[in-house]
C-alpha cells in the first residue's frame, strides 16, 4: 500500500476546474518531482492534498496512510503526518516562530512539549540550517527575507518530522547560498526516511536527492511520467511537446 | 446654554493656571455640551433627587464639603443632556436613573438569575466560587479593607499611601483628596461625570511621595471592592516629583451587575519628572453601558503610560485623556478593544499637548466579530504653545467576519508648525490563507484564529505583567469561542 494514493482527483475554485483528474501514488520514503508550465495546477495539487479551503474537490479521492483524507480539515491531515512548505509563507505578527512551533507540536502529539528537550532541538536545527538562534524568537515570517521565509519552512519541516512533505517551489527566487542550505535540510529529511513531493522549476534542489519518480502536469492533468531522466529531458527541451 | 451651565456651576476649578487649562481642555472634541436647547433638557420627574444624594453621602460619612460637591454635581447633572454623538444609549433608562444609582432590594439578583455565559466564563477563567458570587453581584461582598491591607504594608514602608477612597476622604488625606477630587474631570465635563460627582462610591486612592520608586505594581482588586464600587468608583492617583509607580486595575472576569450603568472616573496627577504606568483590563457583562472617564495631567518631564484592554459591555465610551501641561512631558496609550456580538465599543485616546517639547504616542488595536462594532476615536491636539512637540498615532483594526464593523475616527488639531505629527491606520480582515497556514501545521481552526487575534493584540499584552497577559489571552480565546 502506498503512503499516498490519489485517484481521479478533480478540484477547482468557483470559477472553474483546475485539476482535471489526477492519479498519483507515493511510496513511503520515496521522492517525487512535479514539473509543469506556469498555471498547470502544480500548486493547486499541493494545496488540495494539504486541505486548503480555497479549493473544492469535485471528484476523486486522496488516501493517506490508509485513510481517506479527502474531506479532512488541514490540521487533521497535519496530525496524520502531512506537511507543506508554502510557496508564499504567511506573516503572523505577534506570534513567534518558537511559540507557534511549540503549539503545533503539542497539538500533533497531544502531549505537553518538554521545554528542555525542545530548546535543544531548536538549537540543533538552527545549527543545521545555518540560522541564528534569535531567528526563532522573531514573529512568524514577519520581516523575513524571501530566503529566510523558505529556511523557516524547512526549519518547521525538520522540527515537525512529518511522513510526507510537499515542497511548493521552496527553491524559487533564492540565492545560491539559500538554495544550498534549503537543499541540505531537505536532504536530511529524506535521509531520515521522509517522503517528498517536490514542486519545482529548477534542479538545484534535487542534486543531492535520489528522485524516484517525475510527473509532468499540464492543464490540470498528468501529461508525462518517468524517472529522474525525465527531468533532464525537460531541462533540455522544455514542456512544448506536452502542451 | 453651555455658558449658562457654567455660570450656574459654582465649582471652583479656576485655581492657578491649571484651572484655566482645564477650562480650556473641557471644550474638546468630546465636549458633551455643544449646542443645547431648552427642550433637549432631560426633565427630571422621578429622577435623582437631593434626598437620595444626601442619603448616599450620609452612609459614606462624607465631610461637609463632599456633600456640597455631590449636591452641586446633582444640579449640573439635571441640567446636562445625554450625549448623542457616539453609540446610541437609548437602552439606558434615564427616567429610572435612580434605580441605577440606588438599586432596590428587590432588584438584587439571585445566582440563578446570573446569565449562563457569565457563569461559563467564570468556569473557563478559573474564578473561585466565593468570588464568583461576589462578581455575579449576589454573594456577600469581601472586605475591601483586608485586601488593601497586605499590599499596603509592603509599600507603606516607602511612605506610599494606598487605600480606598472612603478611607482617604474621611482620614488624614482629606485635604489632599479635596485639592484633587474631580479637578481633572469636573462634573461639568459631561452628564455622566456630573452623575459620578453626585453618587460616586468606592475606588482607590494612591499617593506616592517625591522620589519614591515603587518596585511592585499596585494592584486594585476591583472585584473585591465595596458594594457599588464597580459602578461609580473613583480612582485618584497622585505621583509626586521624581516618583515612579505602576498601578493595575481590573480583572478578566466578567462583572455582572443588575444595575447596568458604569460611570467611573479616574484622575491621574503626574508630577515633575515622575512616571506613572496605569494598566487596566476591563471585562464588563454584555448588558453594561460603560461610560467611563479617565484623565491624566503631566507636569514638566513627567510620563504617563496607559495600557488598556477593553472587553465586554454592551456599549462603551472610553477615551483616556493625557494633558501634557509641563515642558518635555510624555504620554503613551496602548490599547486593545474587542467587540463581539451585540457590542458597540467606541474607544480611543486623547492627547493634549500644551508644554514645549512634549511627545505622545498612541497604538491601538480593535477587533470585531459576530456583528460587533468597534470604533477607534482619537484626538491629538497640539496647542500653539507646544513648540517642538511630537505625536504619533497608529491604529489597526481586525475584522473577523463580514458582518462586523470597524470605524476609525482620528482627529488632529495642530496649532503650531513646529511640531512633528504622524498617523497610520490599517483596517483588515482576518486572512483565511494565514488560518490555513497555521492549520497545515496541526493547529485547530479556532485556535489558529485565536493565535492570529492574540498576535494582533500582542503589542498590548506584552506591556502587561505576565499573569495579566495570560489572562488577556485567555479572554481573547473565550471571546473567539463565543457565537
Amino acid at each position: 500500500m502506498s503512503l499516498l494514493e490519489i485517484k481521479g482527483l478533480k478540484a477547482g475554485i468557483e470559477t472553474g476546474e483546475i485539476l482535471g483528474g489526477i492519479d498519483l501514488n507515493v511510496e513511503a520514503g520515496s521522492t517525487h518531482v512535479i514539473m509543469g508550465p506556469n498555471g498547470a495546477g502544480k500548486s493547486t495539487l499541493g494545496n488540495v492534498i494539504m486541505g486548503s479551503p480555497a479549493y473544492s474537490v469535485t471528484d476523486g479521492s486522496i488516501i493517506f496512510d490508509g485513510e481517506d483524507i479527502t474531506k479532512m480539515a488541514a490540521n487533521e491531515r497535519a496530525k496524520k503526518g502531512l506537511f507543506m512548505s508554502f510557496q508564499n509563507p504567511l506573516e503572523v505578527p505577534g506570534l513567534t516562530l518558537e511559540a507557534f512551533l511549540r503549539s503545533a507540536m503539542r497539538e500533533r502529539t497531544g502531549k505537553a512539549v518538554r521545554i528542555f528537550q525542545y530548546k535543544k532541538e531548536l538549537e540543533e536545527t538552527c545549527k543545521l540550517l545555518d540560522m541564528d538562534e534569535a531567528f526563532v524568537e522573531r514573529d512568524l515570517n514577519v520581516g523575513f527575507s524571501g530566503g529566510e521565509k523558505k529556511k523557516a519552512e524547512i526549519f518547521q519541516l525538520l522540527m515537525l518530522k512529518p511522513k510526507l512533505a510537499i515542497l511548493d517551489e521552496t527553491d524559487s527566487g533564492l540565492d545560491v547560498d539559500a538554495v544550498r542550505i534549503v537543499s541540505k535540510g531537505v536532504e536530511i529529511f529524506s535521509k531520515q526516511g521522509g517522503s517528498l513531493i517536490i514542486i519545482t522549476h529548477n534542479t538545484r534542489i534535487l542534486e543531492a536527492l535520489n528522485v524516484d519518480r517525475t510527473h509532468v502536469i499540464v492543464k490540470g492533468k498528468i501529461a508525462a511520467e518517468g524517472g529522474s531522466e525525465l527531468i533532464d529531458e525537460i531541462n533540455t527541451n522544455g514542456f512544448e511537446k506536452y502542451i | 446654554m453651555t455658558d449658562i451651565a457654567r455660570k450656574d456651576t459654582p465649582i471652583d476649578i479656576d485655581e492657578g493656571d491649571s484651572g484655566i487649562i482645564l477650562e480650556d481642555v473641557e471644550r474638546g472634541l468630546y465636549d458633551f455640551k455643544d449646542e443645547e436647547r431648552e427642550e433637549d433638557f432631560f426633565k427630571v420627574d422621578e429622577g435623582l433627587t437631593e434626598e437620595i444624594v444626601r442619603e448616599i453621602s450620609e452612609t459614606k460619612h462624607d465631610p461637609e464639603w463632599m456633600l456640597d460637591f455631590r449636591l452641586k454635581s446633582l444640579r449640573i447633572y439635571n441640567e446636562l443632556k445625554v450625549p448623542k454623538w457616539g453609540p446610541p444609549i437609548d437602552g439606558l433608562d434615564m427616567e429610572k436613573i435612580v434605580t441605577y444609582v440606588r438599586p432596590k432590594t428587590d432588584m438584587k439578583a439571585s445566582w440563578e438569575d446570573v446569565p449562563e455565559d457569565i457563569k461559563n466564563a467564570f468556569d473557563k477563567l478559573g474564578i473561585p466560587q466565593a468570588e464568583r458570587e461576589s462578581l455575579g453581584g449576589v454573594g456577600a461582598q469581601y472586605d475591601s479593607e483586608l485586601v488593601y491591607h497586605n499590599v499596603r504594608e509592603d509599600v507603606a514602608k516607602q511612605g506610599v499611601i494606598y487605600t480606598d477612597m472612603e478611607s482617604a476622604l474621611t482620614g488624614e488625606f482629606e485635604e489632599m483628596v479635596r485639592e484633587h477630587f474631580m479637578k481633572l474631570v469636573p462634573p461639568t465635563d459631561h452628564k455622566f461625570a456630573a452623575l459620578h460627582g453626585a453618587v460616586w462610591s468606592g475606588g482607590s486612592f494612591v499617593y506616592v511621595p517625591p522620589g519614591v520608586k515603587v518596585d511592585i505594581p499596585l494592584q486594585s482588586y476591583f472585584r473585591l471592592n465595596a458594594p457599588g464600587a464597580g459602578q461609580f468608583e473613583h480612582t485618584l492617583i497622585i505621583v509626586s516629583e521624581g516618583a515612579d509607580v505602576h498601578f493595575i486595575e481590573g480583572c478578566s472576569a466578567p462583572k455582572y451587575n443588575v444595575a447596568n450603568l458604569h460611570a467611573g472616573c479616574v484622575e491621574l496627577f503626574v508630577g515633575k519628572n515622575a512616571h506613572l504606568r496605569y494598566s487596566t483590563i476591563e471585562n464588563w457583562s454584555k448588558n453594561m453601558y460603560n461610560l467611563n472617564t479617565k484623565r491624566a495631567i503631566c507636569e514638566e518631564g513627567g510620563t504617563v503610560e496607559w495600557i488598556s484592554g477593553s472587553f465586554g459591555s454592551h456599549e462603551s465610551y472610553l477615551y483616556p485623556t493625557s494633558i501634557l501641561k509641563g515642558d518635555n512631558s510624555h504620554a503613551e496609550f496602548t490599547g486593545v478593544t474587542f467587540a463581539g456580538k451585540g457590542q458597540n465599543l467606541d474607544t480611543g485616546a486623547r492627547m493634549v499637548h500644551i508644554g514645549k517639547g512634549t511627545s505622545s504616542f498612541i497604538d491601538t488595536k480593535s477587533i470585531c466579530k459576530s456583528g460587533g462594532i468597534s470604533t477607534y476615536r482619537s484626538s491629538v491636539e497640539i496647542r500653539s504653545t507646544a513648540e517642538g512637540s511630537k505625536a504619533s498615532v497608529n491604529c489597526g483594526s481586525l475584522m473577523l467576519d463580514s458582518i462586523s464593523r470597524s470605524d476609525t475616527v482620528p482627529a488632529m488639531d495642530i496649532r503650531t508648525d513646529k511640531a512633528d505629527v504622524g498617523h497610520e491606520a490599517k483596517i483588515g480582515k482576518i486572512d483565511d490563507e494565514a488560518v490555513f497556514y497555521l492549520m497545515s501545521r496541526g493547529i485547530r481552526e479556532a485556535d489558529a484564529r485565536a493565535m492570529i487575534v492574540s498576535g494582533f493584540a500582542n503589542p498590548v499584552s506584552k506591556e502587561l505583567p505576565l499573569e495579566y497577559a495570560a489572562e488577556m489571552n485567555n479572554l481573547i480565546k473565550l471571546e473567539m469561542e463565543q457565537g
